[in-house]
């Protein structure tokens, strides 16, 4: 049984004195993309804060075996990409140096560059628009752009927080589409946070439900979509 | 309940009055005047305060204010024969005046824009004393020694019943100090009005503030011709106190001062901005005290400074605050 | 005309040192959000360290870089160590913090070097170029040469290096920044060790010009700073620049021409920049933050 890569145990998180995880337990594998579903306030986001560093959480969380740092940069250069609510797009710098950042905690120069490629090669439209400001990009643009920010970190796992937020159906499904093949050529997993139930259970392998701080329900995304309750609350059917 | 709160507050106040009222009775003659000196820096302080603690206006340059109103003092004193103790209130008005007038217009900068545009004023303010020296009295200033109007003179000597000798520094202290805790009580008056609370409704959060219909600019120069007030009565009190102006006593050091006494006394305490005005009348002293070879004393001076701010980042106030914070908790309940 | 050009020219050259404290200034401001009241002393205790250098007996230009180091150490140690603990606190205990800051620094150099008059090496000769009838001092063509050549390898750093991007980056945006693996508080001891130089450059060049100094010498200079970042826009470092360089000439050819305001020319120059902030309260080049609700 390999060990997954991710794994949270009895996880909690607080916001000053305000306790917003109450033990979340949950694991993702290897080249799996995993989706994090619940109402608003259930703590989704929270989760993922948790796991990159950027809220303070006590409880077990291991990368690859080895137990998580506290601080963000430590958790970035383990391999793990935060793409965060807002997107973090550095709105006055241009998309080339947006990119650049994204690389930031890559060593190798060479790499570098041939991902550079790469990225373009998924995101073509990027290479028209190097040198413009970051922030005069559409909002569908910026979370492209926050992706192919992540991807030129190389992660071993990406932690994506509402891809779908205000962005039309098509753009949502470029979006997944991108992120699938990126995971199939370069082994990466994802843990994506998504309150759009039905696109992401399409696109993962497993999912789990979280109500309150709590997991709820977890299972396969075939399991979820079986499972009437999930249906009826998050599926809307 | 509130009863009870009020008429604590009514018991703390008369305590005060009464250590003050007392306390020239156990000090020299040359601490008196210390003490009046802070006197005067609490005076400042206090009006800084309506406008930094309650308004989050940080200002750099209220020692032009209290310039105003030592000259306006020493002015009508020397020249228009005018009884000291008069000019005080005068003195405070035209220094809110001016203050209203630089603050109708320079409020509309944000935060480190308008502090820096105070600190212009602040290093503005010796070089145009000087160079309008025909009203002035330019370098050399204005004497107040043989003015008819003065009231304290420095040979003032009155022997109460018991035996006490109060001297002119004991009288400098008693009239700063009454003024003092005039403006304190105004002071407190002020927090618990409509006033106050807009006022910090707009230090919070302007937007919500403005939102809520808290009209931003008459607020904010009110505070600031309140806060101008407060320093034109206090330089007053300097033009009396040591019978003279001259630009050289209101140097920009005067300006960092009230904001550093401000700092350490706390924001948006009241009583405990006395410990601010104690510290920049006290400190400069002990440090030369320690050693007075060039520079050591303002060595020591900035590193207290600095470690005060480390260790008690909301001043003399915050600490007070926090150590009875389980004591008023009690007194507050949740409601 | 000849003499108007004349007075530009010297003009850009004490402008060109202001621009580098106020550069000092803005860079501190934009990324650590405080307003540096020490920064000129920082400067004024870097030319002491640097005629001490010289003292010793160290040439010119090893005495000047050694003395940049060592004040790139100094401006990272206060970050770290004092600014960094209070840089969650209010602003007002911010402020006083970098006041303190001040005054010790002051009262240091007063203390180590003893309140006496130094005087520091030129650099440049005293030569004068008669250009088509302006007569320019080398010292002013050399002031202008090195402000510009540090300008320009300051923005180069910021512009096209790796760690200048992550600079800029955590100024602009911390959270994300850390997302992606910068470490943000070291990226604002950066900061201030670049600030720290800037100003170490305008101490050392504008010392000589005075003739001899002592402990007092970046207090003017650090007003006219303030003046220029402002007047510039406190966060646009080509604000810092064109102000300083602005604020230079006109201070020249006012003292110069207009009598009335030659002891005035501070307060007119103060009076100055206030007009144009009511008519750009960000200066002229900075960003009004739209702040949403």
């Amino acid at each position: 049984m390999q060990v997954p890569l991710l794994e949270l145990e009895d996880v909690e998180a607080r916001y000053g004195a305000v306790r917003a995880l109450h033990g979340i337990t949950l694991d993702v594998g290897e080249r799996q993309v995993v989706s994090v579903l619940g109402a608003n306030g259930a703590g989704k986001t929270t989760t993922l804060r948790a796991i990159s560093g950027t809220v303070r959480r006590s409880g077990g969380l291991r990368f690859d075996g080895k137990a998580l740092p506290r601080s963000p940069e430590a958790v970035a250069r383990l391999g793990i990409a935060h793409v965060p609510e807002g997107r973090g797009t550095f709105a006055e710098l241009s998309v080339d140096e947006n990119l650049k950042l994204g690389a930031y905690t890559r060593r190798d120069r060479s790499g570098y560059a041939s991902d550079y490629e790469e990225v373009l090669k998924h995101f073509p439209w990027l290479a028209e628009r190097r040198d413009q400001q970051a922030g005069t990009l559409s909002g569908g643009e910026q979370q492209m752009l926050a992706l192919a920010r992540a991807f030129m970190a190389r992660p071993r796992l990406i932690l994506v927080d509402e891809p779908s937020l205000g962005l039309a159906p098509l753009i949502v499904k470029q979006l997944f589409d991108v992120l699938r093949t990126w995971i199939d050529e370069h082994g990466m997993s994802a843990l994506v946070v998504e309150q759009n139930a039905n696109v992401a259970l399409e696109h993962s392998e497993r999912g789990y439900v979280l109500e309150v701080g709590r997991v709820a329900v977890e299972g396969t995304a075939d399991e979820l979509r079986g499972n009437e309750s999930v249906r009826k609350s998050y599926l809307g059917y | 309940m509130r009863a009870f709160r009020y008429s604590l507050r009514g018991l703390g106040f008369a305590l005060l009055v009464a250590i003050v009222v007392y306390l020239p009775f156990r000090l020299s003659d040359f601490r008196a005047s210390e003490f009046a000196l802070i006197g005067i820096y609490f005076i400042a302080i206090l009006g800084l305060n309506v406008l930094t603690g309650y308004a989050g206006v940080i200002s750099l340059g209220h020692g032009a204010f209290m310039a105003l109103g030592a000259y306006t003092t020493a002015i009508l004193v020397a020249d228009h024969g005018m009884r000291d103790l008069w000019t005080i209130p005068l003195a405070g008005l035209l220094a809110a005046a001016a203050g209203a007038a630089f603050g109708l217009p320079a409020l509309r900068l944000s935060g480190p824009y308008l502090a820096l545009a105070t600190f212009g004023v602040a290093v503005a303010t010796p070089i145009v004393i000087k160079k309008f020296d025909g009203l002035t009295g330019g370098s050399g200033g204005i004497n107040l020694f043989e003015a008819e109007g003065i009231t304290g003179l420095p040979e003032f000597l009155v022997t109460l019943p018991g035996g006490k000798v109060l001297s002119f520094n004991d009288w400098l202290y008693y009239l700063t100090w009454t003024i003092a805790l005039v403006l304190f009580a105004v002071a407190w008056a002020i927090h618990h009005s409509r006033f106050g609370r807009s006022l910090r409704a707009i230090r919070d959060n302007e937007i919500a503030a403005a939102a809520s219909g808290v009209w931003l600019a008459s607020h904010k120069t009110l505070a600031f011709s309140i806060s101008a007030f407060y320093a034109g009565v206090a330089g007053s009190l300097l033009a009396i106190s040591a019978f003279s102006v001259q630009p050289g006593a209101f140097p920009v050091d005067r300006s960092i001062a009230l904001l550093v006494g401000l700092a350490v006394g706390g924001l948006g305490s009241l009583a405990p901005l006395a410990a601010g005005a104690a510290f920049l009348v006290f400190l400069p002293q002990w440090a030369q005290d320690i050693s007075k070879a060039p520079g050591v004393p303002a060595v020591i001076y900035g590193a207290v400074l600095i470690a005060l701010m480390i260790v008690l980042p909301m001043g003399v106030g915050g600490l007070l605050r926090w150590i009875t914070r389980p004591l008023t908790s009690r007194l507050y309940p949740r409601s | 005309m000849a003499d108007v050009l004349q007075q530009v020219v010297s003009g850009i050259a004490s402008g060109g040192v202001y621009a580098l404290l106020a550069l000092a200034l803005v860079l501190i401001y934009r990324s650590t959000g405080v307003v540096n009241f020490a920064q000129g002393e920082m400067a004024m205790f870097s030319t002491f360290v640097c005629w001490e250098l010289l003292d010793r007996g160290l040439p010119y230009w090893v005495a000047f870089f050694l003395t940049l180091a060592i004040s790139f150490v100094g401006g990272v140690l206060i970050e770290r160590l004092v600014i960094h603990t209070v840089s969650r606190s209010q602003a007002l205990t911010v402020v006083t913090v970098t006041i303190g800051l001040l005054i010790l620094l002051n009262g240091a150099a007063a203390w180590i070097w003893k309140g006496e008059q130094r005087t520091l090496e030129n650099p440049f000769p005293s030569d004068t170029f008669d250009v088509g009838g302006v007569v320019i001092a080398a010292q002013d063509i050399g002031i202008i040469g090195v402000s510009l050549a540090i300008v320009v390898v300051l923005w180069a750093f910021l512009q096209r290096t790796r760690v200048g991007l992550a600079l800029r980056a955590a100024a602009l945006n911390p959270e994300s920044s850390r997302l992606h693996g910068v470490r943000v508080s070291w990226m604002l001891a950066l900061g201030w060790g670049l600030a720290a130089v800037l100003g170490a450059v305008a101490g050392i060049l504008v010392a000589p010009t005075q003739g001899s100094f002592d402990q007092n010498l970046m207090l003017p200079v650090l007003i006219f700073a303030f003046a220029a970042a402002v007047l510039g826009g406190l966060d646009s470092p080509i604000g810092a620049v064109v102000g300083g360089v602005v604020l230079g000439v006109v201070l020249n050819l006012v003292g110069a021409y207009i009598d009335f305001f030659a002891d005035l020319r501070l307060p007119a120059a103060l009076l100055l920049i206030l007009g144009i902030l009511l008519l750009r309260p960000n200066g002229l080049f900075g960003r009004s933050v739209v702040r949403r609700v």
